[in-house]
């Protein structure tokens, strides 16, 4: 053990135990972050606020909620809402936080995207990015089933009735799921642990990775420029900011993160106290009713485009049912963004509206994600159904295409050089 | 001005998705329906200008209606336990007392003349069904008896305060025959089996009503329930405007009760946030001066 002399100070107290001042240069005052970037690049720390957010108002409702099928309904809209002081906003806040969560991880991810902030050398951020999201999901999906409301009961009969579209096995997958034939008290119990603590603990590990994954590689800039990071912060900390291309995580790259996390704020708070309806289906202020159907079943919006994908296909082709195919399509839908760095083959790093096919691509992809999820709330009927099977097979079509297009685009840029 | 180009971008498609699956779908799932009319035109079997003689009203009252109504605010009180009424009628008949008050004077007059037209229940009660309703028709009546039995119900009904016990009232006169409110202790005064069997279903608890159907649905179902649940056994109840206010206002004094709270707090919260913001971009403007 090292000596430990008497300290002069608390800091150095702290210090001699646990080396904070290498830390807090490590983590936050020598962690250096590229200078040109805009405020797309403040949605990590937006993600870490309301996640901190869903965790402690999560942690007041687990205070008061009653996993439990006769009491869960009442124990949110009765208990919290009106009994406990101040339920009404923890519950506010955990709804629209989980709503408002998603928006962001999709902007997060789009950047990403957009800036190829996935391409090589950053492979491990992005799919310890993809696998968050995809933890999230699960996340948010078994939340959505605790109130026990209409809506929740019959989006978790139907999400996991998915799973018996599996070949062999599925059938007794969907009764292990559950716990039961049918959505009952058991799935409920077993939704609220993994919403409570499996799925909790997985996602701070994937954000510990997450952040883990940012340190070699560094973080992408606005125009995927390629630079020296370490020479950077030499003329940094010599007291050549101006000319330095990076700026340190603390103050400097906070400082503007948290601006914006003000501005995001104003809006993230006027949806919980005015404008919560937009993340609590109505619907689900009707008791869960196992033998009544609602006359509209759809998942929240962050689903709607997967969801779409999945019952985009209403007819048969080559034998196959459509259930069968949307169940494939639905599948490859899930996993196809996680191998973003290797359908993209173009070496190189820019801005999608700098790179002559790309681009379309982007944009023709946000076009039909948005197509996807507007129709994915819409009655799957006349219309509707061919428009939701044109963005189903659009959306496919486009990834099995991407290898191809940016194949070219490399060959097209390299020709120029 | 980048920045700014960015967050229009972002915006926009966010704006136009955020339209497509909240304003838009809901107009494609619940299409628009007539406007709720509390003039209850629809039935003109008897002349409502007829000026009422109260005192004749009284009397006819008391010969043809209270063996089966009790009218607590004249002294009549109920015949039998709500059971044991609930057990002979298939519904609780209702207290009177307020009858004048919540009920518009078109319905309540064309109601007594013949109720289940006047409740557009028709599809329930008819010879083919060989269902009668509990209550027959007056059509005997001649319209100016009727006119003074409606005048005599509206001389006698209670004032009722503008606060929650007003409110609470008139929820109970309107409503609590055949609907509970679990988060206000109120059980429909019809025994829960006895409503099932008359209803042919368990009328909903209302407590979180106001949340899950919402105001404006509401609107338009209590005032004709058959335009937005073809078939329903939900008559239409031929309140008026105020009285389904009234319902209303106790409907979200108990299923959103914290919106006051709410609302004055919000305020608050934004203001924080909106000084929060500005003193951060001074932070971020005074941090970035050295390294641009």
């Amino acid at each position: 053990m090292a000596e430990f002399k008497k300290a002069d100070s608390m800091l150095e107290w702290f210090d001699q135990r646990l080396g904070v001042v290498n830390f807090a240069k490590v983590m936050m005052t020598e962690y250096w972050i590229p200078k040109n970037i805009n405020f797309l690049w403040a949605m990590g720390v937006l993600l870490t606020v309301l996640f901190t957010f869903l965790v402690v108002s999560g942690i007041f409702l687990l205070m008061y909620y009653k996993p439990d099928a006769n009491m869960a309904f009442d124990s949110v809209n009765y208990t919290i809402m009106q009994e406990v002081a101040y339920g009404w906003l923890f519950r506010h806040i955990h709804a629209v936080g989980a709503s408002v969560v998603f928006l962001i991880i999709y902007i997060h991810m789009f950047t990403g995207i957009y800036y190829g902030s996935y391409k090589k050398g950053r492979e491990m951020i992005w799919i310890s990015g993809m696998i968050l999201f995809m933890l999230f999901s699960a996340e948010g999906f078994s939340g959505y089933m605790l109130p026990w409301g209409q809506m929740s009961y019959w989006a978790a009969y139907v999400i996991t009735e998915i799973f018996g579209g599996i070949p062999v096995i599925g059938d007794e997958l969907v009764v292990w799921i559950r716990g039961n034939f049918y959505v009952a008290d058991s799935t409920l119990t077993r939704f609220f642990m993994l919403h409570v603590l499996l799925i909790p603990l997985a996602i701070i590990g994937g954000i510990v990775f997450h952040f883990y994954a940012l340190r070699f590689p560094h973080v992408n800039n606005e125009q995927g420029e390629f630079f020296d990071f370490d020479e950077e912060a030499e003329k940094y900390k010599a007291g050549d900011k101006k000319h330095s291309k990076v700026i340190p995580f603390w103050p400097v790259f906070l400082s503007k993160d948290v601006f914006v996390l003000g501005v995001f704020l104003i809006f993230f708070f006027y949806l919980v106290f005015f404008h919560y309806s937009f993340a609590m289906d109505p619907i689900n202020f009707d008791k869960a009713d196992g033998l009544k159907t609602p006359a509209h079943i759809y998942p929240e919006w962050y689903f709607l485009w997967s969801y779409e994908v999945l019952r985009g296909w209403f007819f048969e082709i080559a034998g196959i049912s459509g259930k069968d195919l949307g169940l494939m399509a639905f599948g490859f839908a899930n996993a196809i963004f996680l191998v973003m760095p290797w359908l993209d083959r173009s070496p190189v790093v820019k801005p999608a509206n700098q790179r002559p096919y790309f681009k379309y691509w982007f944009w023709l992809m946000i076009a039909d994600l948005m197509v996807l999820t507007e129709f994915g709330k819409l009655p799957p009927t006349g219309p509707n159904a061919w428009v939701g099977f044109g963005a189903s097979l659009t959306f496919l079509v486009l990834f099995i295409a991407l290898p191809f297009i940016t194949k070219a685009e490399a060959g097209k840029v390299k020709g120029k050089k | 001005m980048k920045e700014f180009k960015i967050l229009a971008v972002l915006v926009a498609l966010v704006g136009i998705t955020y339209y497509g699956i909240e304003p838009y779908a809901h107009s494609v799932m619940h299409p628009a329906v007539a406007p709720a009319d509390f003039t209850f035109q629809d039935v003109k079997n008897v002349d409502t200008s007829l000026a009422g003689n109260v005192e004749n009203g009284k009397v006819l009252v008391e010969a043809n209606c209270i063996a089966c109504h009790a009218i607590e605010n004249a002294g009549h009180p109920a015949m039998m336990p709500n059971a044991d009424a609930a057990a002979s009628y298939g519904v609780v008949p209702p207290d009177l007392s307020q009858a004048g008050r919540i009920y518009d004077k078109n319905y309540l007059a064309n109601f007594i003349f013949d109720p289940v037209t006047a409740m557009h229940v028709q599809h329930k009660y008819n010879p083919e069904s060989g269902k009668a309703f509990p209550m027959p028709s007056y059509n005997w009546m001649s319209p100016q008896d009727i006119m003074d039995v409606v005048s005599y119900l509206q001389s006698i009904a209670p004032k009722v305060a503008d606060n929650v016990e007003g409110h609470k009232s008139t929820f109970e006169a309107a409503c609590g025959r055949c609907h509970s409110m679990k988060y206000a202790g109120i059980e429909a005064s019809t025994p829960a089996n006895m409503i099932k069997e008359h209803m042919g279903a368990t009328p909903p608890d209302l407590s979180q009503y106001i949340k899950s159907r919402g105001e404006h649905y509401l609107h338009s179902f209590i005032n004709d329930p058959q335009i937005l649940l073809k078939g329903t056994s939900m008559p239409r109840v031929g309140l008026t405007e105020k009285a389904q206010e009234e319902v209303f206002a106790y409907m979200e004094e108990v299923g959103d009760s914290k919106k006051a709270e709410r609302e004055s707090l919000g305020v608050w919260v934004i203001l924080y946030s909106i000084i929060f913001a500005i003193l951060a971009y001074l932070w971020k403007r005074k941090i970035w001066s050295e390294v641009h």
